[in-house]
C-alpha cells in the first residue's frame, strides 16, 4: 500500500480523515434530506440563494457618534441596507466616557455611547423604519436596545417596524472575549429580560445572536464551537421558558453567529451539522416542531485569527476560501475580514475588497445557482454526521455538569478551548500545521504594523462635553426616581427590568449610571 | 537547585481577548518558570502591585486594544516607584504599531513580541535576559 494512503490525516478539529469516502450504508445517514425541510441540513429555505442572496454586512464603528453617523449615511447612500455597529469597550463594559477606567479606551474599538443624546447623533437623519441595525453588545445590551427603542418612539417610528439584531449573548463572554460585568445568573436574567420584552414589543427584532465565533477566535475547534454555542442556547431557552411563555413566541427570533475558517470542507459540514443539531434540540428537547423555531439562521464572519501579519496579501486568498465555506454552508449573512487587519484597522480600499470578495462569490463562482451544492458528497456528509454526533456528546457532557452556567463557573469550556489553542500553537511551531508565510515559505520582509484608529482629540472633547451638558441639563429628580425604580425592579427576581431601563434612558440617565445600579444589586464578577 | 524564573503575565485595560496571554503563560510554565497570570481587565496599579507582591523577575504585558502607550507607560512608572532600581524585566506581546515601538522602549520595555513570534524565541529571550 502506498505510504501516502496510510498517513494519519485529521481535520482542524482533529477528526480522522480516510483517503477516500464511498457510498455510506443505507441506514447510516439521512442523505435524502431536502432543503427547507426538517432538520434543514441542506438549508433553511427551498430555494436558498436562488431566492435571495445572503446579506453582505460589514461591521464598523468610529471614534465618535458624529463620525459614525457620517459613515453610516455614506454606506446607506451606497445601497447598503443593514448597519452593523461596533461599540467601544467602556460602553460594552457599562462605563461612561468620563470614568477614569475609560480614559485610554474611548472610541478605540468602536463608538462611545453614554446617553440618549449620543444615540440621537448616531442615527441622525437615518430612517429607522427602513434599515436593519445590528448591534454587537452584550453585558449592556438591554440599555443599548432601550436607547434604540426610545429613539424610535421619539422619531415617531412604530416599534413593530424596527428590524435588527442585538448580540445579547453574555454566556460566551464568560467563555471567551470577557466583556461580562455581573455574575452569570443575573447576566442571563438580563439577557432573558430583553428576549421576553421583545417577544411582545419588537416582533421583528432578533433578540439574541448566540455566538461561537469568539470561542473559535479563542482557539475552539469546530466541535467545541458547535457544542458550547448550543449549550448556551439551551440555557437561554430554559431561562425564557421559566417565565412561563410559549417557546414559539421567542425562539423564532434567536439567531446564531459562527466563524468561517479556511478548513473548507469541515466548515461546510459544520454549518450543515449546526442546522441539524438546533432543529433536533428544539423539537426533541423543547417539544416544538414549528418551522420558525426549528430552523437555524446564522451570520458568519471569516476567521480573524487566520489573518497573518506576514505576507498580508495571502489573507485575501484565505478570506475567499472562508467566504466560500460560509456560502456553501448556507449562511444568511456574512462579514468578510479585510486582508490588512493583522496590521491595524483596515483601510477603505481593503474594506472594499472584502465586499468585492463577497460579490465575486455571489455572482461569478456559480455556487449560488443550486441549493447545498456539497450535499451528497460522501466526505462532507460523513463529516456532517460525525460533527453532529461529537457535538451532541459534548452538549450532553455539559448537561451532566448542570448546564452551561455551571460548567462556566467551573471554567470547563474556557479550559477546553485553551487546550485546543495551546495544541494548535505547538503544532504550528513544530510545523505539523502549515501557515504559509509564517512557518513555511517565509520571506524576510520587515513587518510594518500600522497605527489603528486615529482618534481626533476634538471629537472626544466634543463627546465628553455633551456628556457633561446632559448631566447638567436633565431633570435630576426624574433621573434619581427612575434609577431608584430600576433598582427596586432589579432586586425583585420575577420582574422584567426592560421597561424600567427604558424609563431611565428616556430621562437621559447614562449607560454608566444604569450599569452602576446593576453592579450594586448583582455585584461584579471577576471570573 | 537553582531558583525558577518568576513571571507575571498581565492583561491591562478593558479588552478580554486573552488567548495569547494564556498560551504564553502555559508555554513559560512548560519551560520550567513559575508563572502567575493576572486574568483580564487589570489596572496598571493592580499589575504593579502583583509584580511587587509576587517578587517576579519578568512582567509580560499582553495588549491588543490599541491603548498600549498610556497603559504601558503607567505600568512602567509604577514598577519603578515600587521597586526602585530592582525592576523586573518588562516585555510586551501583541499588536504594537511600528511607529509606537520607540516610545515603549524609552519607557523601559526590553522587548516587543509581535504577531507570528514563536514561543521558543520568547522563552530563549527571557532565559538569556534574566540571570539567576
Amino acid at each position: 500500500m502506498d505510504d501516502k494512503l496510510k498517513d494519519n490525516r485529521v481535520t482542524r478539529s482533529g477528526l480522522k480523515i480516510d483517503p477516500v469516502y464511498t457510498k455510506p450504508n443505507k441506514n447510516d445517514s439521512m442523505h435524502n434530506d431536502l432543503p427547507g425541510e426538517f432538520p434543514y441540513t441542506r438549508g433553511i429555505r427551498k430555494d436558498m440563494y436562488r431566492g435571495r442572496l445572503w446579506t453582505m454586512r460589514q461591521y464598523a464603528g468610529f471614534a465618535s457618534p458624529e463620525a459614525s453617523n457620517n459613515r453610516y449615511k455614506y454606506l446607506l447612500n451606497q445601497g447598503q441596507t443593514g448597519l452593523s455597529i461596533a461599540f467601544d469597550l467602556p460602553t460594552q463594559m457599562g462605563y461612561d466616557s468620563d470614568n477614569k477606567i475609560a480614559r485610554s479606551e474611548i472610541g478605540r474599538v468602536g463608538v462611545p455611547i453614554c446617553s440618549l443624546a449620543d444615540m440621537e447623533i448616531l442615527f441622525k437623519d437615518i430612517p429607522l423604519e427602513e434599515i436593519s441595525t445590528s448591534m454587537t453588545i452584550n453585558a449592556t445590551a438591554p440599555i443599548l436596545l432601550a436607547l434604540y427603542i426610545v429613539l424610535a418612539k421619539k422619531n415617531g417610528v412604530s416599534l413593530d417596524k424596527l428590524r435588527g439584531t442585538i448580540q445579547n449573548d453574555i454566556l460566551k463572554e464568560f467563555i471567551a472575549r470577557g466583556t461580562y460585568i455581573y455574575p452569570p445568573e443575573p447576566s442571563v436574567r438580563l439577557a432573558t429580560d430583553l428576549v421576553t420584552h421583545c417577544s411582545k414589543e419588537l416582533p421583528l427584532w432578533n433578540t439574541i445572536s448566540v455566538s461561537g465565533y469568539h470561542m473559535s477566535e479563542a482557539g475552539a475547534t469546530a466541535v467545541q464551537e458547535l457544542a458550547f454555542t448550543f449549550s448556551n442556547a439551551i440555557a437561554y431557552v430554559k431561562s425564557a421558558l421559566e417565565r412561563g411563555i410559549d417557546i414559539n413566541s421567542f425562539v423564532p427570533r434567536f439567531s446564531f453567529f459562527f466563524v468561517a475558517q479556511t478548513n473548507l470542507l469541515e466548515e461546510v459540514a459544520k454549518f450543515r451539522a449546526a442546522r441539524r443539531i438546533w432543529a433536533k434540540i428544539v423539537r426533541d428537547r423543547f417539544g416544538s416542531g414549528d418551522i420558525k423555531s426549528t430552523r437555524l439562521r446564522f451570520h458568519a464572519q471569516t476567521a480573524g485569527v487566520t489573518l497573518t501579519a506576514q505576507q498580508p496579501q495571502n489573507n485575501l486568498i484565505r478570506t475567499t476560501i472562508q467566504a466560500l465555506a460560509a456560502v456553501l454552508g448556507g449562511a444568511q449573512s456574512l462579514h468578510v475580514n479585510s486582508f490588512d487587519e493583522a496590521l491595524g484597522l483596515p483601510t477603505e480600499e481593503s474594506v472594499e475588497l472584502s465586499l468585492r470578495t463577497q460579490q465575486i462569490v455571489a455572482f461569478e463562482s456559480g455556487i449560488t445557482d443550486t441549493v447545498d451544492p456539497m450535499g451528497g458528497s460522501y466526505f462532507v456528509e460523513n463529516l456532517t454526521d460525525r460533527l453532529e454526533k461529537l457535538s451532541f456528546d459534548y452538549i450532553n457532557q455539559i448537561e451532566e455538569m448542570g448546564g452551561a452556567v455551571n460548567a462556566i463557573k467551573n471554567g470547563f469550556q474556557s479550559n477546553e478551548i485553551h487546550n485546543s489553542a495551546y495544541k494548535l500553537q505547538k503544532d504550528i511551531e513544530d510545523g505539523k500545521n502549515v501557515v504559509v508565510g509564517v512557518n513555511k515559505y517565509q520571506s524576510s520582509d520587515n513587518l510594518k504594523i500600522m497605527r489603528g484608529q486615529n482618534i481626533d482629540k476634538n471629537d472626544i472633547d466634543k463627546h465628553l462635553n455633551r456628556l457633561y451638558r446632559v448631566r447638567k441639563k436633565r431633570n435630576q429628580n426624574d433621573v434619581r426616581t427612575s434609577l431608584k425604580e430600576l433598582e427596586k425592579a432589579a432586586v425583585t427576581q420575577n420582574v422584567n427590568t426592560m421597561p424600567f431601563i427604558i424609563k431611565c434612558v428616556e430621562v437621559y440617565a447614562t449607560v454608566g449610571e444604569i450599569s452602576d445600579v446593576f453592579r450594586k444589586v448583582f455585584g461584579k464578577y471577576d471570573g | 537547585m537553582s531558583k525558577n524564573i518568576r513571571v507575571l503575565i498581565a492583561k491591562p485595560g478593558l479588552d478580554g481577548h486573552d488567548r495569547g496571554a494564556k498560551v504564553i503563560a502555559h508555554t513559560l510554565r512548560d519551560a520550567g518558570m513559575d508563572v502567575i497570570y493576572t486574568g483580564i481587565r487589570q489596572s496598571p496599579e493592580m499589575i504593579a502591585e502583583a509584580a511587587f507582591q509576587e517578587d517576579v523577575d519578568v512582567v509580560g504585558i499582553s495588549i491588543l486594544s490599541g491603548a498600549h502607550i498610556q497603559l504601558i507607560r503607567e505600568i512602567a512608572e509604577l514598577l519603578l516607584q515600587k521597586q526602585g532600581g530592582n525592576n523586573p524585566l518588562l516585555v510586551v506581546g501583541g499588536i504594537i504599531p511600528s511607529e509606537d515601538k520607540k516610545s515603549l522602549y524609552e519607557c523601559g520595555v526590553s522587548e516587543i513580541f509581535g504577531p507570528g513570534t514563536s514561543t521558543k524565541e520568547i522563552v530563549a529571550f527571557i532565559k538569556k535576559s534574566v540571570n539567576l
